[in-house]
């Protein structure tokens, strides 16, 4: 790395410099806050996600429950007289 | 499925930004008036040429929305338009930077192409707050499409008028590319496709989180069942309301 930045010609950061370096740091800084409101996004994503996927273990718990409990009940054809 | 190729888009596009940056501080030769000021023009251009397009994109998936009535294209023409104006800010700024190391001032008003430019920036401002202004989402859909069309034709016409007037105080791009030395012309053209990368890798992301949120919102319905769709009810938006599973209609 060192040995590319020896090599590369100098860049004339004069007056002119801090006016170039202005303009391609807007462009970094908009894509930098897209990146970041993205990831905002992203993590609140993730957060509904989990909240959903609790939700439905939960009501798979609660549905198997209830088919164990049906289970154990003696079944219709048992029960119904010859 | 808009991000199955999220990867790849956004690898070619790291690829291709720094390519540009490359070729503009280490290739591209100095411009004989301005000198180092001028590097600026590899930003500022492309910015500029890539929301006016992006503009007129939007309009062009308007169209589509008004004949198909599928809410997907409402979704792309309002990412499009919601992302040309967030370029289009660039734009401004870097050309505003760019005047005052050019010419000593931020802003000048006698310039018609930054006079028209702004113009259309806050034409496409109001974009947003249309759509906001109307809660029923088909209204908004077709409302919204009308003006993506409207102003999507404004674009090119605006462009040519500024053309047509006789102060050239601004420096010509289009059309006179050829007057640009090799070197400088594949670094511009580098950097114009770079940033039109960057557009359509911003938006396939833009498009990929609204339709990861839409399928969410319909999971969070199915599982809650009527209770739920009351509660997940979609609250008042500018963006398009989509269908997760990208059914028709809005």
């Amino acid at each position: 790395m060192g040995v590319l930045l020896a090599e590369t010609p100098a860049l004339p950061l004069h007056e002119a410099g801090k006016y170039v370096a202005g303009a391609y740091v807007v462009l970094f800084a908009l894509v930098l806050v897209y990146v970041a409101i993205m990831a905002a996004r992203l993590h609140r994503l993730e957060r509904e996600l989990g909240e959903l996927r609790e939700r439905a273990e939960a009501g798979g718990q609660g549905a198997r429950e209830h088919a164990e409990e049906l289970a154990e009940l003696p079944s219709a054809r048992e029960s119904t007289p010859v | 499925m808009y991000g199955r190729h999220l990867r790849a888009l956004s690898l070619a596009t790291v690829a291709l930004m720094t390519a540009a940056l490359a070729l503009v501080f280490f290739y591209a030769p100095l411009e004989a008036e301005e000198g180092f000021l001028q590097k600026i023009f590899y930003v500022h251009v492309p910015l500029a040429i890539v929301s006016l397009c992006g503009f007129v994109a939007g309009g062009v998936m308007a169209i589509a929305y008004l004949r198909t009535r599928d809410a997907r294209w409402d979704m792309r023409s309002y990412v499009a338009i919601h992302m040309s104006l967030i370029f289009a800010l660039g734009a401004l700024i870097c050309g505003s930077i760019w005047a005052r190391g050019s010419w000593g001032h931020w802003w000048v008003w006698s310039e018609p192409t930054l006079v028209s430019f702004l113009i259309i920036f806050l034409l496409y401002a109001t974009y947003q707050p249309l759509r906001f202004a109307i809660e029923d989402p088909e209204r908004q859909a077709r409302y919204a499409s009308v003006f993506a069309i409207t102003a999507g034709a404004f674009v090119p016409l605006n462009f040519l008028a500024v053309r047509m007037s006789t102060a050239y105080l601004h420096p010509r791009v289009l059309g006179s590319a050829s007057n640009l030395p090799a070197p400088m012309a594949l670094t511009f053209l580098v950097s114009l496709l770079a940033i039109a990368l960057l557009w359509t890798t911003l938006c396939s992301y833009e498009l990929t989180a609204k339709r990861a949120r839409a399928q969410l919102r319909a999971l969070r319905r199915e599982l809650a069942g009527e209770d739920g769709a009351r509660v997940a009810r979609r609250p008042r938006s500018a963006a398009p309301a989509i269908v997760a599973t990208g059914q028709r209609g809005a």
